[in-house]
């Protein structure tokens, strides 16, 4: 009787941005290689399914097999051939998981949990990718199918409810988020950026993707302001016209390397009598500052300096790592959930057979016994035909309640290769299964009872 | 059995007051739509005890102190609701339903005997301008929530605690806009009021105006609020400033309101 092959475990083999440097991401990445899931998946014959990932800060091979600890074997083998790598410095600097613990780490990356900026949303969109590459190649299956949804359920759940993802972690965002939090809605805004730095350009650039109207670009030098302004698709002025901008402006990013100060309190509160008192938001990037301090101070007005952004952005990774303990609770759970479903799929085969072969077994008999009592009214016809039923059932109630409960249970592997000897199970029920995963899967089951003979 | 069904009514606030805060400490957007419902119920609970009693009293139930709170309650409501289901302004359910609760507790522990109405206020003035009056409290009441709200806020920006509170609140120019959207429709019902209530005194006692305590802190209140809208909408006065304003215009108004029936004592004495 040749043993069924159908993946029973998730194996997990990867190096990320924390455990190995660039050099060896690069060299596993496989980049140069045109279909990279599908060389790994004709590489490793006890892998039945494969997803690859590959980001620039990870890369990783998860795998669905029967035999997790020889497929992590061939896995290892297979890293070590593609990078050149000796076989200890590439243990090294990776990492890999088995059962519960993969699971764990899919979820978690999925999450963004793993990521170098915690919360960051680009690696579910790349995991998404990954998966559909591999679905495309006919690498994955039932398990890794399964995993990878739930994954992506998982990491929607996290991102809907802990804020790990809501808070601004960088400068720029920082200072977005405050605009919105003083104007609301930014459309209909016009903006101004005094000198040019990367952090200020970066913020206009943010600015203008949240619907900012205008762009002014002033600058010590015309020239240099002319110039950004056209990158950044904005107005350009002097620094003498400052002023009479400064009444149309809402929002003013300085970042000038000038000594001293550029805008001065009494400049502020000379404007807002003209600009209607409008609220007006200063962000100071520049070090030494370029805005009065004391320009807070005037009603309406708001300023931020370099430092107090910060704080702010601090604050806001403080409060991610908060959530993300909150998220790891949800992965918990789900962990657990989906391990359940996992162990559930080898009872339900075996729960099949015994409801199959008890069905036989009645109908067999049954149509034996009736054929000797032709007698038998169409009533009394029925009331045996019951008598059976109700019999097989009953005696079937109590293995059937023990292998579900069993499934929750660790030693279930023998308890089910007891069942199916006791009840000598092979071939039955079982076939209907066999038969669903020779078609998902021709090709590898195919060639695993080849390599078998051979 | 009015009564009975204005208790229900009372219950049905708390529970929606409980909820939204709840909504504010969680951020749980279904506990926030569950309170909106509650405090629906409870609002049409209130408007059947009202008319109950309108049938009951035979005139509107508007005279005593009880039937005052509990119709200031009802229409802040009502203002509530519609505002919400227009703008969805976030956390107000938190600042606005704490305040219909205590107009309902001020109007419970009023005594709510029906007596008989006084020769002098039987009239169909006496409808129109008691509820033109209070509902325009009622949209005075809420652009003084949504001014706490903004002074909070700000206090927040200012001083950069921009924690929890911060993040709970809606940005300061929506609040500043929508205070000012509601003044624009309080203001000219206060007005109405007024000219309603000028009206009525000339019917009832033969003058437009006779200086009552009553009408002069009501001719403050107004010059306030007069004041306030014209500073707005021709100078540009908003945020800080004009929030703080508009406390003090509505802390005015709750002393015509309430202040002025106790301690100057006039031909608006509520029926007590």
């Amino acid at each position: 009787m040749q043993p069924k092959e159908s993946a029973k475990d998730i194996v997990l083999f990867g190096v990320n941005h924390k455990t190995a440097p660039v050099e060896v991401r690069e060299r596993l990445a496989l980049t140069e290689k045109e279909c990279p899931v599908r060389l790994i998946f004709d590489s490793l014959p006890s892998c039945q399914e494969v997803v690859f990932l590959s980001t620039c800060n990870r890369v990783e091979i998860i795998a669905a097999s029967s035999h997790p600890e020889k497929a992590l074997q061939e896995i290892k083998a297979f890293c070590t051939d593609q990078s050149h790598l000796d076989p200890v410095s590439l243990s090294k600097c990776s990492y890999d998981h088995v059962g519960q613990s993969a699971i764990r780490h899919v979820f978690r990356v999925a999450s963004s949990l793993d990521s170098m900026v915690v919360g960051e949303p680009q690696i579910l969109g790349q995991l998404k990718d990954a998966y559909r590459m591999a679905l495309k190649e006919g690498c994955s299956g039932q398990l890794l199918n399964k995993l990878m949804h739930k994954a992506f359920s998982v990491a929607k759940r996290i991102r809907t409810e802990t804020r790990i993802a809501s808070q601004a972690v960088s400068i720029s965002y920082a200072a977005v988020a405050l605009a919105k939090k003083i104007f609301g809605d930014l459309s209909g805004k016009k903006a101004m950026l005094i000198g040019a730095g990367e952090m200020a350009e970066l913020a206009a650039q943010h600015l203008k993707t949240n619907g900012i109207e205008e762009l002014v670009v002033a600058n010590r030098t015309l020239e240099r302001a002319v110039e950004l302004a056209k990158a950044l698709d904005g107005k350009a002025i002097s620094l003498q016209e400052l002023d009479d901008a400064l009444i149309e402006t809402d929002i003013v990013i300085s970042s000038t390397g000038a000594p001293g100060v550029i805008i001065k309190k009494e400049q502020v509160k000379r404007i807002m009598r003209p600009r209607r008192h409008r609220l007006l938001f200063f962000i100071d990037i520049a070090v030494p500052r370029d805005i009065d301090p004391g320009v807070n101070d005037i009603d309406n007005v708001y300023l931020f300096d370099i430092d107090e952004l910060k704080e702010v952005v601090e604050e806001n990774k403080a409060e991610r790592q908060k959530e993300a303990v909150k998220a790891e609770r949800i992965i918990e759970a789900e962990v657990i959930k989906f391990q359940s479903w996992l162990r559930s799929l080898d009872v339900v085969p075996i729960i099949k057979g015994l409801q199959e072969k008890a069905e036989l077994l009645r109908q067999r008999e049954l149509a034996r016994t009736l054929k000797n009592l032709k007698h038998l009214s169409e009533k009394d016809i029925k009331a045996i035909e019951k008598l059976t039923q109700s019999l097989v059932n009953k005696l079937l109630h109590d293995p059937i309640m023990f292998l579900k409960k069993g499934s929750e249970m660790d030693d279930t592997e023998q308890v089910l290769s007891m069942i199916s000897r006791i009840f000598s199970l092979n071939g039955v029920g079982q076939t209907v299964s066999l038969e669903k995963y020779m078609e998902n899967r021709g090709k590898r089951a195919k060639r695993a009872t080849s390599s078998k003979d051979g | 059995m009015d009564r009975f069904i204005f208790q229900l009514a009372f219950f049905a606030y708390i529970a929606a007051t409980a909820g939204f805060l709840v909504n504010i400490i969680t951020l749980r957007k279904e506990v926030e739509r569950i309170a909106t419902y509650i405090l629906g119920a409870g609002l049409c609970l209130h408007t059947v005890s009202i008319i109950l009693r309108w049938v009951y009293s035979k005139h509107a139930p508007l005279v005593s102190f009880h039937d005052v709170f509990s119709f200031l309650a009802w229409s802040l409501c009502v203002a509530f609701l519609l505002f919400q289901a227009g703008h969805k302004l976030k956390a107000l359910g938190a600042f606005v339903s704490p305040v219909i609760t205590l107009f309902m507790i001020l109007s419970l522990i009023h005594p709510s005997e029906i007596l008989p109405l006084p020769p002098a206020l039987q009239s169909y003035w006496l409808p129109i301008h008691a509820s033109i009056s209070i509902i325009s409290y009622a949209l005075l009441t809420l652009s003084f929530c949504i001014s706490v709200m903004y002074l909070i806020q700000e206090h927040q920006i200012k001083k950069k605690q921009l924690g929890a509170i911060f993040r709970r609140l809606p940005s300061l120019q929506v609040l500043d806009t929508m205070a000012e959207k509601c003044l624009k429709i309080g203001f000219p019902l206060l007005t109405l009021g007024i000219i309603t209530g000028s009206i009525w005194a000339e019917q009832a006692w033969g003058a437009y105006w006779s200086w009552d305590p009553k009408e002069t802190w009501s001719l403050i209140t107004w010059l306030l609020y007069a004041a306030l809208l014209h500073q707005r909408l021709t100078v540009g006065w908003r945020g800080r400033k004009s929030a703080y304003m508009t406390i003090v215009g509505y802390l005015t108004l709750l002393f015509t309101f309430i202040g002025v029936t106790y301690l100057l004592p006039g031909a608006h004495s509520y029926a007590t």
